[in-house]
């Protein structure tokens, strides 16, 4: 008896509604924030990372100005740390700007338990007093166990509880995609 | 790659991976050590107990602040203010701390083995931050961090080790770590501070420093135990200083961008001369910084094990 395990994936949003959501969130960011002089982009790692990036870009060709970017580790101030099996792999903080009393926005690629969210507040708060701290997300698929509510949405996806909702990223060797993956367990 | 050990004893049994994984995870915490707010909650509710029973001010320190620094709670045990001066032996005081809750524990002592014989009998983490003649291991992470960092990697560097090497753990783990990352590691001292068969660690011995001296790529000098000096293992301090001292001459005979490193307390004018502690060559504050992130990572990976 062999268990093989098939995956079968499903794609919600292919690289042109991908790039339209991230252009509709940098018109968003700048219209709520009446501009970005006093707005800093953080992208919380890894997905987030690449989305801020592009965020970045998209306001600064449509506003013809430089915001601020910055790269967050929220490793440390994870609620799960002593209940993973695998250690997670602790990458760097990198905020090179202070951050009291800009807006900050936080960047994540899907929005889910909002766990990861409530740490990377914590970890921000720990460099400073932000004016504002607002959520940035490209794909919000619920399930929420905190309070917790993005202020830009990409796209909002109904999934069931163990469904896994993926993101794949150019710049992770990726085509760029947003997939629902699927696993099903055959036993042959 | 996760590490998977319960103590840090030594790194004579360590991997040349699992060094590189302290490594890794040492680089994250000196961003952590740079903020305004140095602190981050990855050990909160763990404690961390010191107990040092030899004087130590720098490495005691450095553990303090490295567990502070995580969010762990730190308490300090000195032999003079324990039980242990009404007679308990070490285990027992070990029993203690462990049915305390503690998690950590960090180990000082003048017998070499100590920390391994409270690793073996009690569920505490145990670190050996210093066991007799034996090994100092976090020192030689920080320096392996600090070598690493200034020269891109170890591998094939030449590096000197200077001084009382019979008398020093702080060598004997540097001896392992460099060996193991590759390096090609020369001992420089008077025969009667070389332990006999120290080649078969794989290195090259030396007695005459200007002729080890050249072309390296590395010093690491050692402190001269001035309180050893009644053991006449050299002359005077004055014989040591003119045949071992690190002075600026010896310095150029060195290579061009040689690194100078002390694990200190720095015994000025003896094993390293005043304008080479404060010259451009000289990494002994960076060690300094580069321990407390070694021992935040160390804690931090020692903390993750289930």
């Amino acid at each position: 008896m062999t268990q093989t395990k098939s995956r079968h994936e499903s794609v919600i949003m292919d690289r042109h509604e991908m790039t339209r959501a991230l252009t509709r969130i940098a018109h968003e960011i700048l219209e709520r924030n009446k501009g970005c002089h006093d707005v800093g982009l953080v992208g919380i790692r890894t997905g987030g990372v690449y989305l801020a990036q592009r965020l970045k870009q998209l306001v600064s060709q449509i506003e013809r100005t430089d915001v601020v970017l910055g790269e967050l580790d929220i490793t440390l101030y994870r609620d799960d740390l002593a209940l993973r099996k695998n250690q997670p792999v602790l990458k760097k903080t990198d905020i090179p700007f202070h951050i009291s009393d800009l807006k900050i926005i936080l960047v994540d690629d899907v929005l889910f338990t909002g766990r990861t969210i409530r740490a990377a507040m914590d970890g921000l708060m720990d460099l400073g007093r932000p004016a504002e701290i607002q959520l940035a997300v490209l794909v919000d698929r619920g399930h929420r166990q905190l309070p917790i509510r993005a202020n830009y949405v990409g796209k909002n996806i109904p999934t069931a509880k163990d469904e896994n909702i993926r993101v794949f990223l150019e710049e992770l060797g990726e085509e760029d995609r947003v997939s629902k993956l699927i696993e099903a367990e055959r036993t042959a | 790659m996760s590490f998977k050990r319960k103590d840090l004893l030594g790194l004579a049994s360590l991997s040349q991976e699992e060094m590189a994984l302290i490594l890794d995870a040492a680089e994250p915490f000196k961003e952590v050590s740079g903020r305004e707010i140095k602190k981050v909650p990855a050990l909160r509710g763990k404690t961390v107990i010191n107990l040092f029973f030899e004087p130590s001010t720098r490495t005691r320190t450095s553990f303090e602040l490295a567990a502070k620094r995580l969010s762990a709670d730190v308490v300090n045990f000195s032999p003079s203010s324990s039980s242990v001066m009404k007679g308990e032996t070490l285990l027992d005081t070990a029993r203690n701390i462990e049915f305390m809750q503690a998690d950590i524990l960090v180990l000082r002592h003048s017998s070499a083995g100590a920390a391994e014989i409270l690793a073996r009998n009690s569920r505490l983490s145990v670190i050996n931050a210093g066991d007799g003649w034996h090994e100092h291991p976090t020192q030689a992470l920080s320096d392996l961090l600090t070598i690493q960092e200034k020269k891109g990697q170890v591998r094939d560097l030449h590096v000197a080790i200077v001084g009382d090497v019979a008398h020093s753990r702080v060598a004997r783990s540097n001896i392992y770590a460099l060996t193991k990352m590759g390096a090609n590691v020369r001992v420089v001292g008077p025969p009667t501070m070389i332990p006999l068969c120290l080649h078969r660690l794989g290195v090259t011995v030396y007695h005459d420093f200007d002729e080890a001296i050249s072309g390296v790529d590395v010093v690491i000098m050692l402190r001269l135990q001035l309180e050893r000096q009644g053991r006449s293992l050299f002359p005077s301090i004055r014989e040591y200083a003119r045949l071992y001292g690190l002075t600026a001459e010896r310095v150029q005979r060195a290579a061009k961008d040689v690194l100078v490193m002390h694990p200190g307390p720095v015994n000025r004018g003896v094993e390293i001369a005043h304008d080479v502690v404060d010259g451009n060559a000289a990494v002994i504050l960076e060690q300094v910084a580069n321990g407390v992130a070694v021992r935040m990572g160390l804690m931090y990976l020692l903390s993750q094990r289930n």
